[in-house]
């Protein structure tokens, strides 16, 4: 048998792709969903951080602190098992939403805290000295240009994000990963895999790159 | 002065941590004055200058700015609503274009229209020569032109008190004139001016009243003629001489 009938055998690989692009879907939405919630939940926590009243900052920064700690494969058995023991039952797509927002929360936040921290101290006094207040120096001067500072690592971010989905095979949602198992149970050839991989590959390469040619574009500009 | 001060300072005390920036200033700036503020590196000229709108916090004493105490959380808000500042460093915001510079605090502060903002950010504009330049960035103008749409920025406002600590000193030499023009300019339409600079020749023109500050205290204070013809402290005395001398 060549190397190509066991890993790479195209008509396994077309008679599962189906099955693969079903997994796809789901974790695109998982890891989209995930993102976009982190970002909303990072921006609260970055706010809470460095501009809330004492208390809720050292709550914001056990939250950043405890979440980066904690790997998001245990949180995410413990949301998913642990939890239906005090009432909650998640299912695994939303178990899996869970655990990887509330990481990506953490993250999000830390990274945000360094752009809004990259910004001049000037605009903030020129923005207070114009008599903005704290909401609309944030909204109209901060956050824009905080936004150009922190767009390469949020794609960082992201990108780990998506990688991570792939946890959520464990909790026996159908993802790309889970299918792909799957499949390469029901055809008896690890192609499937091959080909989960390949998919994730080609998903997130372009980001990958696409992060690179922002930082040497930051870079450039810094000097 | 017959009117009350438009600014009011008495015994303001500002410590950086142990260090004393600011040691007991009293002072009062009557509206429509021109009060230039001179001194050493490290006397705390910008200290005193940020104290009247906020930008640092007093540790002691009294700032009443317009009848309204700084301090005052609520009331700090009208200060900075009739405060204008012109920082060395320009802080224009780079990612609006100039126009929008000039439009967005009447929009954000004041709640006006951006149409009606913007018209009246093209007037400003024009008053300091830079109608051709609305639609650029700020990193696509000289210092000099960046500079006085900062002024046009703290003037869309309609101030009644303005700040300028060293407006001129990141500026190439041969653009110091037309910052310090306008400058000139306003000071002759009633605005209040409480200018920190090393243009001893602006001072002298401009100027309605000197102050001289040393180590955190106002060492000596009076009309030009007064300060930089007969000088009593010889802080002062040594000073002008530096000044002069190079
Ligand atoms: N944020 C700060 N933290 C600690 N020390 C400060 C701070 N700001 C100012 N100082 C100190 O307070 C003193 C007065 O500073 P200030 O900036 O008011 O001086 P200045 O007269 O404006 O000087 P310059 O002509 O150099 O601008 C200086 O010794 C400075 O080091
Ligand atoms: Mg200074």
């Amino acid at each position: 048998m060549s190397i190509f009938d066991t890993f790479l055998n195209w008509k396994v690989f077309i008679g599962t792709l189906p099955l693969l692009l079903s997994g796809l879907w789901i974790t695109v939405g998982l890891g989209l969903t995930a993102i976009v919630l982190g970002l909303v939940g990072g921006l609260g926590l970055v706010l809470l951080r460095l501009y809330g009243l004492l208390p809720l900052r050292a709550l914001a920064i056990g939250y950043i602190d405890v979440f980066r700690s904690v790997p998001v494969l245990v949180l995410l058995i413990v949301v998913y098992y642990a939890l239906p023991f005090v009432g909650l039952r998640l299912t695994a797509f939303w178990a899996a939403t869970l655990a990887l927002s509330l990481v990506s929360a953490a993250y999000s936040a830390e990274i945000l805290r360094a752009g809004i921290e990259g910004v001049a101290r000037g605009q903030f006094e020129a923005a207070r000295a114009l008599g903005f207040g704290a909401v609309r120096q944030m909204s109209d001067i901060i956050l824009p240009q905080a936004v150009k500072l922190v767009i390469p690592p949020l794609t960082s971010n992201a990108i780990n994000v998506m990688k991570d989905t792939a946890l959520a095979s464990v909790v026996a949602m159908p993802d790309l990963l889970k299918q792909a198992t799957q499949a390469q149970a029901l055809a008896a050839n690890p192609t499937p895999l091959i080909g989960a991989a390949a998919i994730y590959i080609v998903m997130l390469l372009p980001l990958v790159r696409l992060v690179g040619l922002f930082e040497t574009r930051l870079n450039r500009r810094a000097r | 002065m017959t009117a009350a001060p438009i600014i009011r300072m008495r015994g303001v005390v500002k410590r950086f941590g142990l260090f004393t920036a600011l040691d007991g200033v009293t002072l009062d700036v009557a509206e429509g004055e021109t009060l230039v503020v001179i001194g050493p590196s490290g006397s705390g000229k910008s200290t005193l200058i940020r104290c009247i709108n906020r930008l640092e916090s007093h540790d002691e004493g009294d700032v009443v700015v317009d009848g309204h105490t700084v301090s005052d959380k609520r009331q700090l808000a009208l200060v900075r609503a009739e405060v204008g500042m012109v920082f060395q460093s320009f802080n224009l915001f780079p990612h609006l274009t100039v126009l929008r510079n000039v439009a967005i605090a009447p929009v954000r502060v004041r709640g006006l229209g951006w149409a009606e903002a913007e018209a009246r950010a093209e007037k400003l504009l024009a008053r300091v020569g830079l109608q051709a330049q609305i639609r650029k960035f700020p990193a696509q103008l000289s210092g000099g032109q960046q500079q006085r749409v900062g002024i046009a920025r703290a003037l869309a406002m309609e101030p009644k008190i303005l700040l300028f600590d060293e407006p001129t000193s990141a500026l190439d030499p041969e653009m110091v004139g037309e910052v310090l023009d306008v400058m000139q300019t306003l000071a002759r339409t009633g605005v209040t001016m409480v200018v920190v600079t090393h243009e001893m020749g602006f001072a002298r023109r401009v100027a309605d009243r000197i102050l001289f500050m040393d180590a955190g205290r106002v060492v000596e204070e009076g009309p030009p003629k007064t300060l930089f013809d007969a000088p009593r402290d010889p802080r002062l005395r040594g000073f002008l001489q530096a000044i002069l001398s190079h």
